[in-house]
C-alpha cells in the first residue's frame, strides 16, 4: 500500500518511528516534522559532555539507518494544529499535511519558573542550542550558579559545573534530598553526601520566590527570604508535554497523550504516539498508564508503535503482545554512575540494600508486596555490572496486577 | 557483516550485551569485547545492540 504517514517530532522519537515503520514493511511516504534546525540528536550529553566542551554535534547527531534513507525531513518548522478526523495536520508555514498514518512524536519542553525578575541569565537544558548557550556563561571565571531543580539534570549539570572548574554551584530544591523522587530516601542521602563532598552545596526544603537583578540575573531569592548571589540561574524543575497542537479532537492529553497498550491514540488505529509524550500502560506493572523519560522508551515505543500502525495500515495482522517494557536509566554524576533496572519508584516504601555499603559502591533493591520491582546501582562499573545481573530476575516477574 | 564500535564513545554500558549477547561481552573488568564479523544471521540483534547503545557506539558496515 502506499500513502503517507507524518511524524510531528523530529528528535530521537521520530527517527526511532520512521526507521521502526521501514522495518515494519510500510513502503510508502514517510515526512517527518520537527521545529529545530538539526536532524536528530543524542540528548544525555548534553547536561553533560556537551556543557565540558567534550562533544561537538557530529558526535552528537544519530545516524539513520539505510533503510530510512528515503524519508523526507521537514525541519526547522512544526506542527501547529491536527484535525484527526479529516487526517490531516497543519504546519506553522500554513501548509496542510494530509496523512494515511500519524506518529505523535512531539516530546517535551522544559517547565519554567513563573516568577519576577530578569530573564537574561537563567537558562534551561533541552536542544543543543540550550547547552551551547548555558556552556558560554558557565564558563566566565568566577561565574556563580544556582540550580533550581535536584532532579536528574540539575544534579549532573552541577556535577558538570564543579568539573569545569566552578566554585559556587548550589542545588536549590522544594524537598528535602536530591533525586529523592525516583530513588528513596536512602540512595537520595547517600547521592547529597557525594555531591557536598565534591563541593556541590545544597538548600533543600525550600522553594525559589523570585529573581533579583535588573538586565538579568544577579541572585535567587529563596522562599525563606536568603538570596543566593547568582551569575547563572539553570531551571530543571520538570517537562510540560508539547500536545498543545492535538486540542480540540476530543483526546486525554493530560499530562502527555494517553494511548492504550498498543501505543494507540484516542482509539484511533491510524494515529499513534512515541516517545516521553505517550502516556501508556506498561503491562509489566499495574496497567496505569504514565509517561516515562527514559533514554530507551523513544526506542522501545517506536518499535511497538510502527508495528501496530503498520498492521493498520496494510491491512496485515498484527499479532501483538500489549507494551511491556522493562525500564532502564542511567545517570552520570562527577566520577560516579546511577545504573536502575525496573521500576524503583513502584517499591520505594520497601528498600533493602542488596549488595554494597552506601558510602561506596551499593546496590540497593525496591520492593512491592515483597517482591523485587526494581534495582539501582550507585558508584562505579562494578555496581553497575551488579545491578545488570538482577535484570533477568526483573524480565521474568509476572506482571504487579497478577 | 561488519562490527565497528567506537571504543574513544564506549562508556562500558553493557545494554549492547542484552541485545546480542553472542556479539558483545563485557570482560571481567567490565570492559566492552565483541566479535568484529558476526555471521549474517545475527544481523537483526546487533541492530537491536546499537539502537539500545546510549552513546550510539556501534555501527554496522556491510
Amino acid at each position: 500500500m502506499t500513502g503517507r504517514i507524518v511524524i510531528a517530532g523530529a528528535s530521537m522519537g521520530g527517527l526511532r518511528a520512521a526507521e521502526q515503520l521501514r522495518a515494519a514493511g510500510w513502503a510508502g511516504a514517510i515526512t517527518v516534522v520537527g521545529d529545530e534546525p538539526h536532524m536528530p540528536y543524542n540528548r544525555p550529553p548534553l547536561s553533560k559532555e556537551v556543557l565540558a566542551g567534550k562533544a561537538p554535534f557530529e558526535s552528537l547527531a544519530f545516524a539513520p539507518k539505510a533503510a530510512a534513507a528515503d524519508v523526507e525531513w521537514r525541519l526547522g518548522t512544526k506542527v501547529v494544529a491536527a484535525r484527526l478526523d479529516e487526517r490531516t495536520v497543519e504546519l506553522d508555514d500554513g501548509t496542510a499535511l494530509a496523512y494515511d498514518g500519524l506518529v505523535v512524536a512531539t516530546g517535551m519542553r522544559p517547565r519554567r519558573l513563573r516568577c519576577e525578575g530578569p530573564l537574561a541569565g537563567r537558562h534551561t537544558v533541552r536542544t543543543l542550542a540550550d547547552a551551547q548557550g548555558l556552556r558560554e556563561e558557565l564558563t566566565r571565571p568566577g561565574a556563580r550558579v544556582v540550580v533550581v531543580g535536584g532532579g536528574f539534570i540539575g544534579c549532573e549539570v552541577a556535577a558538570t559545573a564543579v568539573g569545569l572548574g566552578v566554585t559556587e554551584v548550589t542545588v536549590v530544591d522544594p524537598l528535602p534530598l536530591p533525586m529523592v523522587g525516583p530513588l528513596g530516601e536512602l540512595l537520595a542521602r547517600a547521592l547529597l553526601k557525594r555531591h557536598e563532598e565534591r563541593g556541590v552545596h545544597f538548600a533543600l526544603g525550600t522553594g525559589v520566590a523570585g529573581f533579583e537583578g535588573e538586565d538579568r540575573v544577579t541572585g535567587v531569592v529563596l522562599g525563606d527570604g536568603t538570596v543566593l548571589p547568582a551569575d547563572v540561574v539553570v531551571e530543571s524543575v520538570g517537562s510540560i508535554a508539547n500536545t498543545e497542537w492535538l486540542d480540540g479532537n476530543g483526546l486525554d492529553l493530560t499530562d502527555g497523550v494517553l494511548t492504550d497498550e498498543l501505543l494507540r491514540v484516542g482509539g484511533l488505529p491510524e494515529v499513534v504516539a512515541v516517545g516521553d509524550v505517550a502516556r501508556f500502560p506498561n503491562a509489566r506493572y499495574d496497567g496505569v498508564p504514565r509517561r516515562v523519560e527514559h533514554w530507551s522508551i523513544p526506542t522501545d515505543t517506536a518499535k511497538h508503535a510502527a508495528k501496530a500502525l503498520v498492521a493498520h495500515l496494510v491491512g496485515g495482522k498484527a499479532e501483538l503482545a500489549p507494551f511491556a517494557p522493562l525500564p532502564t536509566f542511567w545517570s552520570d554524576q562527577h566520577e560516579f554512575r546511577l545504573q536502575s533496572f525496573g521500576s524503583p519508584v513502584l517499591g520505594k516504601d520497601d528498600v533493602r540494600v542488596l549488595d554494597g555499603d552506601p558510602d561506596d559502591d551499593v546496590l540497593v533493591g525496591y520492593h512491592h508486596d515483597g517482591r523485587l520491582v526494581g534495582v539501582v546501582a550507585l558508584g562505579g562499573q562494578a555496581a553497575a555490572m551488579g545491578a545488570a545481573r538482577y535484570r533477568a530476575q526483573l524480565l521474568k516477574q509476572p506482571a504487579l496486577t497478577a | 557483516m561488519k562490527v565497528v564500535v567506537d571504543m574513544n564513545k564506549c562508556q562500558d554500558h553493557g545494554q549492547c550485551v542484552f541485545a546480542a549477547p553472542d556479539v558483545f561481552q563485557m570482560d571481567d573488568n567490565g570492559r566492552l569485547a565483541f566479535v568484529p564479523d558476526p555471521d549474517d544471521t545475527l544481523r537483526e540483534e546487533v541492530e537491536e545492540a546499537a539502537d539500545v547503545c546510549p552513546l550510539q557506539a556501534i555501527r554496522i558496515e556491510d
